[in-house]
């Protein structure tokens, strides 16, 4: 690995990590797609910045964009108090206009200069390691890993520092309010953050991956816990290892990073969707086989336990006769009476099913139950 | 009238106008559903979802062909909107968690896709990159009539399958129970948005697509509360701001296209949030002050029922300041407007007192209340 590989690498993880503590608040809020506003609508603010500061590294440059940001959440709210439209034609008339604003101004006014809508839109990560943060003369590493630290750094103070208040917040906004916690500076601080990572980020890694590094992780995490504390911490490790991951795919098929960290995020989110523990599909579909089984040996110990020591039960409980009695198939009835002689609960002899004492109990249990 | 003259003798002028006219009529009528069923933002992630479907479309044929493309872009942006179904109904992942994901995940694909294409082989991927902004003045005849076509056959099969869409939009619960096949039917809306999206990628790009659907259907939604008249006013709309656009964008330079469209595209959501009749911003403010008018004038008229009724004579005169103490507003100005309708009579300097019909109107009032 050479030092610029090494460097691209941390700056990504940090911008992962960075990108998934609002993430998680996004996510559990259902205000997604604000990250997808925000990101774009920052473009204006980003072009006014660089016509007053003409240097795409100034501090400036972020203050006016994340201004814009603010602005996004503010008409949002705006046209959604007027309710002549919901939240989600609100967010999406609001950034298109704002990112048209900014493709004008760089088309009119800044068409000869370094900034143009590719750069923040797919950033280019590979060029991070060029700009270089020097301080008199000494080489202190890349700009960017300077700048997405202080984020990532303002991002967990801020959370830290209001973590009760953003979790009753997030989770019961009218118990929030009633004690005073004031949701709506919550909302802004959160979506201040939401900004300022976004403006951050975009140079290094583009609006896209900011999107996905938001949501993507998050979203994973939230399907393998139902703690905020461990969500937040799976959230920051899962894209730290989609971003890393996607780094190196990028690297062998020569691609665009910030793509293929995109798409890495998507893929293990894949892999949480289909194998997550709890709320993972593999889980579900166990989880069903199995009711359907323990539901099947169910109904055979009441059907035995029915007819148990009356003189049909020489007819009744046989395996043959559970095909037409219970409407069983004959393989499924030969399967369901084996499982439930392997799990004890009846014995056969001579074809005759005989409950045995767990397999009784299991009977009189459900039948109380019901 | 140059412009005009222009629009008939200068085949790119005309190309654009006629492009950007197809595909407001097309995304504005087929975004009254998106906008109406809460799915405003699904067309920002079909949109970016498009991009690995042109990728591998071409990677597979080798041809640039628009109908190629268009179909490639088509088949990603309706698996991403499968899955986003899929997901969110097996999962306890939200549908704009689904949304931001899908988006962010098929986007980076397809950037990794593109740059692939770009770096492998010396194949040139000049041409992919103009659905990633939109490249209006590149649309030639081959492309508007690709458009016309299928943005045709979209709104064709929208009049055929109206009852269904519109029992879709409003009452899917209905539709269920009345036996219509509803999932097929919300399958069929996807790929008719699907279709007005694709055809637009190439006018006004990825980002501000979504623009195309929503803001039509925002405008057209305050000036009516009939579906089919709202259809057609989006249309309208839409083909509108596409016309206006693009003769705009084309006679100013420095002004790129799509971002020209989506700008006259907002004024004209302005307009309508503005002055619709009912709906609108300014409508309701006048309503407003017009019923507090009349809510302090019967209140002072019945206020001086009262005052009379206190002292047995309905009729007798009171001091204006005796009414000031009771009324919200300055008495005085309501007694001379009551005066103009003939409802109370001024006797001597400051004094005032109900007529006859003043007493009826007051009678009535207290009935009317009671």
């Amino acid at each position: 690995m050479s030092t610029g590989q090494i460097e691209i690498q941390l700056i990504a993880a940090i911008v992962a990590a960075a990108c998934a503590l609002p993430g998680s608040f996004l996510v559990l809020r259902k205000m997604a797609m604000m990250s997808d506003a925000i990101s774009h609508a920052i473009l204006p603010g980003i072009v006014v910045g660089f016509f007053l500061t003409n240097d795409l590294a100034s501090p400036v440059l972020i203050l006016a964009a994340a201004a814009t940001g603010l602005l996004t959440v503010f008409l949002v709210e705006t046209l959604m108090t007027t309710r002549l439209v919901k939240e989600d034609a609100a967010i999406g008339l609001v950034f298109p206009i704002l990112f048209s604003i900014g493709v004008i101004l760089i088309a009119r006014f800044a068409g000869d200069v370094h900034l143009d809508t590719d750069a923040v839109l797919l950033g280019e990560l590979a060029f991070a390691p060029f700009d270089r943060f020097v301080i008199f003369g000494s080489d202190l590493g890349p700009r960017s890993l300077y700048v997405m630290g202080g984020v990532g750094l303002l991002n967990g103070l801020f959370i830290a520092l209001f973590y009760k208040e953003l979790k009753v917040a997030t989770f019961d906004a009218g118990l929030a309010a009633a004690l005073g916690f004031a949701p709506a500076l919550i909302h802004y601080g959160l979506m201040t953050l939401v900004s300022v990572t976004a403006v951050a980020a975009f140079d290094a890694v583009g609006s896209i991956l900011v999107v996905a590094l938001m949501i993507g992780p998050p979203a994973a995490a939230y399907l393998l816990t139902d703690r905020l504390d461990r969500m937040i911490g799976l959230s920051v490790l899962l894209g730290v290892v989609s971003a890393l991951g996607g780094f190196w795919v990028a690297n062998a098929l020569d691609a665009s990073i910030a793509g293929a960290m995109a798409g890495m995020v998507g893929v293990v989110f894949a892999v949480v969707y289909l194998a997550a523990p709890r709320y993972g599909i593999l889980a579900g579909l166990r989880r069903r086989r199995r009711q359907k089984w323990a539901f099947a040996e169910k109904m055979l110990a009441i059907h035995l336990f029915q007819h148990e020591g009356l003189p049909e039960a020489a007819v009744e409980n046989r395996v043959e006769h559970l095909e037409e009695h219970l409407n069983w198939s004959g393989d499924f009835a030969r399967r369901v009476v084996r499982k439930a002689q392997q799990d004890g609960l009846l014995r056969r002899e001579d074809g005759l099913l005989e409950l045995t004492g767990r397999g009784r109990s299991l009977a009189t249990e459900a039948i109380v139950a019901t | 009238m140059d412009l005009i003259h222009q629009l008939f003798t200068d085949y790119t002028l005309r190309m654009v106008a006629l492009g950007s006219a197809t595909l407001g009529v097309v995304s504005g009528g087929l975004g009254t559903y998106a906008v109406l069923r809460g799915q405003s933002l699904l067309g920002d992630a079909i949109s970016h979802a498009a991009l690995p479907g042109i990728a591998v479309a071409y990677l597979l044929t080798g041809s640039k062909a628009p109908l190629v493309l268009m179909l490639g872009a088509a088949g990603a942006g309706w698996l991403a909107t499968l899955l986003i179904m899929s997901v969110t109904e097996t999962t306890r992942v939200k549908y704009d968690s689904m949304l931001g994901l899908m988006l962010s995940v098929f986007f980076g694909i397809g950037l990794v896709l593109l740059t692939y294409i770009q770096h492998s082989a010396g194949a040139s991927q000049a041409g992919l990159d103009t659905f990633l902004f939109g490249q209006a003045a590149a649309l030639i005849q081959r492309d508007v009539v690709t458009m016309a076509a299928l943005g045709g056959g979209a709104l064709v099969l929208m009049v055929v399958f109206w009852k269904e869409l519109k029992v879709l939009a409003f009452d899917p619960e209905f539709g269920r129970t009345i036996g219509l096949p509803m999932r097929a039917v919300d399958i069929l809306l996807t790929a008719l948005l699907v279709v007005a999206i694709v055809i637009g990628l190439q006018t006004v790009g990825v980002v501000l697509m979504s623009a195309m659907l929503i803001a039509p259907a925002a405008a057209g939604r305050q000036w009516t509360n009939a579906l089919g008249i709202m259809v057609v006013l989006s249309a309208l709309f839409g083909a509108a701001a596409g016309v206006s656009g693009a003769l705009i964008s084309s006679t100013t330079s420095g002004l790129p296209t799509g971002p020209t469209i989506v700008l006259c595209m907002g004024a004209i959501v302005a307009v309508s949030f503005l002055f619709a009749p009912r709906r609108g911003l300014i409508w309701r403010w006048v309503r407003t002050r017009r019923h507090a008018g009349r809510f302090h004038l019967e209140a002072a008229l019945l206020d001086l029922y009262e005052l009379g009724m206190q002292h047995e004579d309905p009729f007798r005169p009171h001091e204006v300041g005796a009414l000031d103490v009771m009324s919200a507003v300055p008495a005085r100005r309501l007694l001379e407007r009551l005066e103009a309708s003939g409802l109370v009579r001024r006797v001597g300097g400051s004094r005032w007192a109900l007529t006859e019909s003043g007493l009826q109107e007051a009678r009535s009032l207290k009935e009317e209340r009671a």
